[in-house]
């Protein structure tokens, strides 16, 4: 084999295999979903955030627009404080804007949808979200059934 | 006269605990043949490994060239290895190069040649043992005698000022062997450099050699010039060097007498 | 009694002679691994060499990689499909077949297809080096073998992982999109949306990628140390390549539980 046919060979391989980390990294994994631009955060305050977590998606009207970026609970108020990573590009959401807590289908994973309201000042960075509606909790639904079943 | 390129003082070294050399004073002079002599499996292939610092003596020091080889780092151990050419007993060529490249490759490791004046000095040394032809094929292509031969190239490619030979005409046939014999002295003579020659050929080495140690059992037995060997060897050294069955030499390796082992007796 | 009491007591003398001997082997096989970090610069010097071992330790085991790979997407497809129909969620066939393949299969299988193919070529190779005194030949022409045969062959093996991995589980989504979306009706966009939209960049993609970096250094370490470290006989070769399969392919599968267990935790 010639110095010059093992080279190729060699560089076909790399080629193929850089090429298969990018086809997994743009076309398998949510890297070409994820933003990539600047953002600012907002806070919100939840009784119960169920089974939210870091980089739980935050959308409007089902469009991504940012992420969960930290979670922390305040002792003084016995609430978990949900800082959110919006998009820049998203920047009108309204102060009066609500946060709920919803689920992806019946067992899916949780994500924070923001509904703006109606006055004309908008959210900046380092905003808190008021009015923050808490997860919807599976167990004590069911657990709220099944006690009115036997109760009947 | 010159100090010897070679000083071997107080060695013994140990296998486990079977004792192969046991204080050991052993002079190599510049510039001459000595040749090393002995039963099979007395440590001749061992003593060479010792000179080139592949092996570390228990006891005792070696110096080459006026340094304690055992004492040198890396870097300085390469520095002298480079003026030292072995010839191992099994040929040790790299199996992934081809002859050509074999030969060539301690001129392209430690030279900036360009490549016409290594495709010379590879010519010329293959031609010197009768390859050129085979300068294509692979090791695995070659005979033993040929394998020993394409290594006895690459051990002189770099022009050393010593070269350690392990066996150098085992598996050659007369022809060839007589043309080694006669490489092996002219590079002696008109390079000055300095030859170790382990062999059992006594003939050839006698022909050769200026001196002539002969070891076994971890000492030297006899040492000397061919001729003075020739007259005033020991009962121990005529029986090795004519190759008698019977006498002071042990044939086997040490062992149980031979009756108790057979029968079982304890 | 006494027979009993010498027998309890060789018992022990033989454990703790093995368990010197793995302490002493794992120091050996550490200070190896020294000497050939030290000597990886020199490989910068010399692309060649690396290029060369690029050749037979990558592009000698694509083939398996690919075949394998095919048929492990493709019944992950065909599996995956049969699970979901009965909850009505074919659709999720891509989530289940890329989340497999990214975050386990693609490491895991390919780094014991590695082992077997590219692991125990680099073992026998070192080991016949060794029986044949090459590596005496080499020092005696004052070239470490250490630079010269072993550090491109290390960086090789490290380099060729990650991307045997990447190809692996590439081929495997394109086997699984073959068997779902083209013989069994899984909805082409559908396929590929819900992969997308499940597997995490970080939480599964870089993850995936970080234990084929660890698995391909542990393999490579693995296989030259038991080359370089082999009886120099021909029956040493054999064993030591068998050990080195052996061994390399315990040390993924369980060095792959606690990677994972550690990703977990930390998400
Ligand atoms: N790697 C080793 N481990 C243990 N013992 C060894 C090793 N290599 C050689 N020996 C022992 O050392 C002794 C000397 O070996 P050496 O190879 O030097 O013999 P030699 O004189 O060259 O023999 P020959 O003429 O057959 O080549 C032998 O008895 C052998 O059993
Ligand atoms: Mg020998």
């Amino acid at each position: 084999m010639t110095r010059q046919i093992l080279e190729i060979w060699v560089g076909v391989f790399v080629a193929a295999g850089i090429a298969a980390l990018f086809m997994l990294a743009m076309k398998v994994s949510n890297l070409s979903t994820v933003s990539t631009g600047d953002t600012y955060e907002i806070t919100a305050r939840f009784d119960n955030i169920g089974g939210l977590s870091i980089r739980s998606p935050v959308k409007a009207s089902g469009v991504l627009v940012g992420r969960v970026s930290n979670i922390k609970y305040d002792k003084d108020y016995s609430v978990a404080v949900v800082t959110m990573s919006i998009q820049n590009r998203f920047d009108s959401f309204s102060i009066d804007s609500r946060a709920s807590i919803y689920t992806a289908g019946l067992l899916g994973e949780q994500y924070i949808e923001l509904v703006p309201g109606i006055e004309d000042n908008y959210l900046e960075d380092g905003s808190d979200v008021v009015m923050a509606d808490s997860a919807l909790i599976l167990e004590n639904l069911i657990g709220r059934f099944i006690s009115e079943i036997i109760s009947k | 006269m010159k100090s010897p390129l070679v000083e071997i003082t107080k060695l013994s070294f140990n296998r486990g605990s079977r004792i192969i050399f046991n204080n050991v004073n052993l002079d190599i002079e510049r510039g001459k043949i000595t040749a090393i002599m002995g039963p099979s499996g007395t440590g001749k292939t061992t003593l060479l490994k010792l000179i080139s610092a592949q092996l570390e003596p228990t006891v005792g020091s070696i110096m080459v060239d006026g340094q304690n080889i055992h004492g040198l780092d890396q870097e300085e151990l390469f520095e002298m290895r480079k003026r030292m050419g072995m010839l191992f007993q099994s040929g040790a060529l790299l199996t992934d190069l081809d002859v050509f490249d074999n030969v060539a490759y301690p001129l392209r490791e430690h030279t900036r040649l360009d490549e016409r004046m290594i495709r010379y000095l590879v010519l010329i040394k293959l031609h010197a043992v009768g390859l050129r032809g085979a300068a294509q094929l692979m090791p695995s292509e070659l005979s033993g005698g040929m394998l020993r031969r394409v290594a006895l190239a690459r051990a002189i490619v770099l022009d050393p000022m010593m070269i350690l030979y392990d066996e150098p005409f085992s598996g050659q046939d007369p022809i060839s062997m007589g043309v080694l014999m006669k490489l092996i002295k002219t590079m002696n003579d008109n390079l000055g450099l300095t030859s170790i020659i382990v062999s059992h050929d006594v003939n050839e080495v006698s022909a050769i050699a200026d001196y002539i140690y002969i070891i076994s059992d971890g000492q030297i037995m006899d040492q000397g010039t061919p001729a003075e060997l020739e007259e005033t060897a020991s009962e121990w050294a005529k029986q090795f060097l004519k190759g008698l069955p019977d006498g002071p030499v042990h044939f086997h390796y040490p062992a149980l007498d031979y009756a108790i082992d057979l029968f079982e007796i304890s | 009694m006494q027979h009993f009491l010498r027998k309890t007591v060789a018992v022990f003398e033989s454990l703790g002679d093995r368990s010197l001997d793995s302490f002493e082997r794992l120091g050996r096989s550490t200070l190896f691994l020294v000497r050939v970090f030290k000597s990886i610069p020199f490989v910068f010097l010399r692309p060649w060499l690396l290029i060369q071992q690029l050749y037979s330790v990558g592009v000698l085991t694509i083939v398996i990689v690919l075949v394998a790979g095919t048929f492990v997407g493709m019944v992950l497809g065909l599996q995956g499909y049969n699970i979901l129909v009965r909850f009505n969620s074919e659709s999720s066939l891509g989530t289940m077949v890329g989340l497999t393949l990214v975050r386990e299969l693609g490491p895991v299988v390919t780094a014991l297809l590695f082992a077997g193919r590219a692991g125990s070529a680099l073992t026998a190779e070192l080991g016949l080096m060794k029986t044949t005194e090459q590596f005496s030949a080499l020092e005696m022409m004052a070239v470490d073998p250490f630079k010269r045969v072993i550090a491109p062959r290390f960086l090789a093996g490290f380099l060729s992982m990650p991307m045997l991995a990447a190809i692996f589980s590439a081929v495997g989504i394109y086997g699984g999109y073959y068997v779902g979306v083209y013989l069994l009706g899984v909805d082409d966009g559908a396929y590929w949306a819900q992969m997308q939209k499940s597997v995490d960049f970080h939480e599964d993609f870089m993850n995936g990628v970080w234990k084929t970096v660890v698995f391909g250094f542990v393999a490579t370490w693995i296989a030259l140390f038991e080359g370089y470290d082999s009886v120099p006989t021909s029956e040493g070769i054999g064993r030591a390549t068998t050990q080195s399969v052996v061994n390399a392919s315990l040390a993924v599968l369980g060095l792959n539980f606690i990677l994972t267990a550690l990703m977990l935790e930390t998400s």
